[in-house]
């Protein structure tokens, strides 16, 4: 059996996308696959997802309806702003939810991994994260991805 | 062809054409017939490489007004 091996280190609706996506497809091709996430890809496990959000600050690549400059990316209310169009955007297009691709990912068998020394440093606990994950740390990672055919950092 | 299941794919994105086509294909019988309907542009190519990897062969695909029509036979 393939195997697949993913860091997720970002905590960005964006960069939530990617792990997610190639985790439960990995999955359905028949990989056996395992996500590590550490730092602020921590957040991606939490129960409630509705901080993980989007900043067109320092993202001058961000498709945007109107031009905006950076001075005024900074207001109070334009995160969640940019937020809730890129949700609605995701969700027009037939773009699965976070949750949803989260869900698939444990549906099929992925092996969630926390790091538990991300979750000692931002004083998680591990009652705010979903159930059925597991948690360890770097060697945890490694004795996976040393015999994977596939590994990221994302 | 005798059809013993239709998938209704269209309007979704990648990769919701392959995982609902996989969840589909794992409760079926060896040997039976999966027709997916999509409007993913990418899933003609994503849908190969699919068949590629699990050995669920892709008996047919076509294109007709912006829906592509697979038909796998699952291993």
């Amino acid at each position: 059996m393939k195997k697949m091996a993913i860091i997720a280190s970002k905590g960005t609706l964006d960069m939530a996308y990617p792990p997610f996506i190639l985790a439960s497809t990995a999955a359905a091709l028949g990989f056996d696959v395992k996500v590590f996430f550490t730092f602020y890809g921590l957040q991606l496990l939490k129960k409630d997802l509705s901080d993980v959000k989007i900043s067109p600050l320092g993202n001058p690549a961000m498709p945007m309806p109107v031009p905006m400059p950076s001075l005024v990316q900074v207001l109070p209310g334009m995160e969640s702003m940019a937020t809730v169009m890129m949700k609605d955007k995701l969700k027009k297009k037939g773009v699965a939810s976070l949750e949803e691709l989260r869900d698939m990912c444990l549906e099929a068998g992925v092996t969630l991994i926390a790091c538990q020394m991300t979750l000692d440093l931002f004083d998680f606990k591990r009652d705010d994260l979903i159930d059925g994950i597991e948690y360890g740390g770097a060697a945890t990672y490694l004795d996976f991805a040393g015999e994977s055919n596939v590994s990221l950092f994302i | 062809m005798n059809i013993d299941k239709e998938l209704d794919a269209r309007g979704l994105s990648c990769p919701l054409p392959i995982l609902r086509t996989k969840k589909v294909l794992s409760d079926m019988t060896s040997g039976q017939l999966l027709k997916v309907v999509a409007t993913d542009s990418g899933a003609p190519k994503d849908m190969q490489a699919f068949a590629n990897q699990t050995g669920h062969e892709l008996v047919t695909h076509s294109e007709t007004n912006g829906e592509y029509t697979f038909v796998f036979k699952k291993k």
